[in-house]
């Protein structure tokens, strides 16, 4: 089975976000991560790769930097991996999943996996959107996934409990925390990633212009949450003091 | 002058770092507590094949270099420095001279399982009467026929009772007067008769790390386990404490590291008089000290790996990386526990583990005294 695997990098999860001077969001000296979600979506595709024989493509679109998520992708066991650099000013959604999308179509490949969303911006729209435009079919937050007799059985969160899907290859799936525990690269992994075919395409490449991939969406403005207000301690004698809290709940905090 | 790190480099460290963080840091306090070592921690790094970073991929290693190998330690040890220890004696003590001096036959049959982590490795140099006077070993291996007969006792054998190959170094000559020119190094196995382990000391530091006393009585080896020729015991315990020194230093560096990080991010959510205690300058100047010193540290450790990686002379460099980067370990982590104030005494917190472990590496592998000894033996000949 040919498996494709649409990786993002993301702000370590410990990052401390910033605004720069113009109220962007400032990537300097944040650590950069694989999206955890992807993640789970690479161990997965690595899985069937193993046990079907099949080929790992991992694909990413970002700067120079996002090699790196593609390398721990090439050194987990990955076999190939493509990167696109659009160098664009202005992205959406919609401006990344075309661009992906066409890159993926100039692929082989029997299931399409991707994060179920990624964790910085967390708009969950680049895998549906690409599966919209190849024309597959798209199940999201799978946490369990079976392949047999050229349909995929998977199991997806739903409100309240769990929903069991058959869906027909080639097919989207993204990946939720539960589907799998990742494995970490061996050293050896390591060394045969630099040996690994990793393409670099322009926009040019793909034969798309920055007009045909202009964005639909436009962030206005970016602002961090005001600091959380300092605790209040109730003082008294508890029963006094619970009396005074459900008050102050009801009436200050309008919660009750 | 290059100082980037490759990207096979970040991706290692990246790696370690994760493993470490994930898997051996949440054991970190309890194992030193219990003085225990969970040894599923083990199959996992030999799994990702850090067991036998610096070896060639023919002998079950990973084909890295000696300064992956020393990033993979510091990393290891800025969590664990027990983890450190584990994985810098099982490498740089007992794979690298089987590596080094070792028959093909030898290689094949030690240096393979070891590297791939199927056996762990220890080096047995230090007796009682022989610590820093290393040539001065007195077990006693006697030819007799095609084998050699083991007598005497080796102590503070780090991972002993644990691991299942030892390097010993022992006395053929049983002329005392022919001092380190007597000696002879050995391979043996855990499990041969004769060889058994005796007291496991109770330590200050590294306490999850494994420290026995090995006892030969009448313990008979094969001849074909003479690593080297006979009278170069000195020589080859010489030549692996050099490299050791290496995975010693960035063991200590790691541990310097680790206890920094706790300090500085403890100094900015610890509030006394209104205000986190990293905006008193006299915390905040010791924070600005403790990570200029690391990274002076650092530079002395890569460089030491960077020479031997390159085939250049680096028994001085690498006894200069051991001194300084141990003595910034001690040194941090005593201003770390300073910064931690009352709660840094306490187990509630690392760096009362981190400053207990960092003493060793002062100690082991060469003393800092020993240590200036051989720095000065550079300069002065």
């Amino acid at each position: 089975m040919k498996v494709v695997v649409l990786t993002k990098q993301t702000f370590d999860t410990e990052a401390k976000i910033t605004l720069d001077a113009q109220g962007k969001i400032n990537p300097e000296g944040v650590s950069l991560i694989m999206n955890p979600y992807d993640e789970f979506a690479v161990e997965e595709a690595l899985r069937i790769k193993e046990k079907t024989k099949g080929e790992v493509t991992v694909v990413s679109m970002g700067g120079p930097k996002a090699q790196d998520v593609l390398r721990q992708a090439l050194a987990m066991g990955a076999d190939r991996a493509v990167l696109i650099t659009p160098e664009l000013e202005e992205m959406d959604e919609y401006t990344t999943a075309t661009i992906l999308a066409k890159a993926v179509s100039r692929m082989e490949y029997d299931l399409i996996l991707g994060g179920w969303r990624a964790i910085d911006d967390g708009s969950a729209q680049v895998a549906g959107r690409v599966a919209e435009i190849l024309g597959l079919p798209v199940v999201n937050m799978v946490i369990k996934l079976e392949i047999a007799g050229g349909k995929v059985l998977a199991t997806r969160e739903i409100e309240g409990g769990s929903e069991v899907v058959e869906v027909p290859l080639p097919v989207v799936i993204t990946a939720q925390k539960g589907l799998n525990e990742p494995r970490y690269p061996t050293m050896k992994g390591i060394m045969q990633a630099k040996k690994k075919p990793m393409e670099k395409l322009a926009l040019s490449d793909l034969g798309l212009t920055a007009e045909e991939v202009a964005p639909k969406v436009r962030a206005l403005k970016y602002f961090l949450p005001s600091p959380r207000a300092q605790g209040k301690i109730v003082p008294g004698e508890p029963a006094e003091a619970a009396a005074a809290l459900v008050r102050l709940l009801r009436e200050e905090a309008k919660v009750i | 002058m290059n100082f980037t790190l490759t990207e096979e480099q970040e991706l290692l460290r990246q790696t370690v770092r994760d493993f470490a963080e994930n898997e051996v840091a949440p054991k970190a306090a309890e194992m030193d507590e219990k003085e225990e070592y969970d040894w599923t921690l083990w199959d996992k790094m030999a799994e990702m094949g850090l067991t036998g970073i610096p070896f060639p991929e023919e002998y079950g290693g990973a084909g890295m270099d000696n300064l992956s190998y020393a990033i993979a330690v510091e990393e290891l040890s800025r969590v664990c420095a027990s983890t450190g220890v584990l994985i810098s004696a099982h490498t740089s003590l007992c794979s690298w001279p089987i590596y080094a001096f070792g028959t093909e036959e030898q290689k094949r049959k030690y240096l393979v399982p070891l590297a791939e982590g199927k056996k762990i490795g220890a080096l047995g140099l230090t007796e009682p009467s022989a610590g820093s006077d290393a040539g001065a070993v007195k077990l006693s291996a006697v030819r007799d026929g095609d084998e050699y007969v083991l007598n005497g006792t080796k102590i503070f054998i780090t991972n002993g009772g644990r691991a299942d190959v030892y390097v010993v170094v022992a006395r053929t000559d049983p002329d005392m007067s022919k001092k380190h020119r007597g000696t002879t190094a050995f391979i043996v196995e855990k499990g041969t008769p004769g060889f058994t382990f005796g007291k496991k000391e109770h330590k200050m530091g590294i306490r999850a790390s494994y420290t026995y006393e090995l006892v030969f009585d009448n313990c008979r080896i094969p001849k074909e386990n003479m690593l080297g020729k006979e009278g170069e015991g000195f020589k080859i315990a010489m030549a692996t404490l050099d490299g050791g020194r290496i995975g010693i230093a960035a063991q200590a560096l790691g541990i310097a590291q680790g206890a920094f990080e706790q300090a500085l991010a403890y100094s900015k959510v610890r509030e006394q008089f209104g205000r986190p205690i990293c905006a008193n300058q006299g915390i905040a100047w010791m924070l600005a000290d403790m990570a200029t010193r690391i990274e002076a540290a650092r530079l002395l450790v890569y460089q030491a790996a960077f020479l031997k990686d390159n085939k250049l002379p680096y028994g001085k460099e690498s006894a200069m990386a051991k001194l300084y980067a141990s003595e910034v370990a001690m040194w941090v982590t005593t201003k770390a526990v300073q910064i931690h104030g009352g709660y840094g005494y306490t187990r509630e917190y690392p760096v009362e583990r981190m400053m207990r472990d960092a003493k060793i590496t002062e100690i082991y592998e060469g003393t800092s005294e020993v240590q200036r000894i051989v720095i000065a033996n550079y300069l002065l000949k």
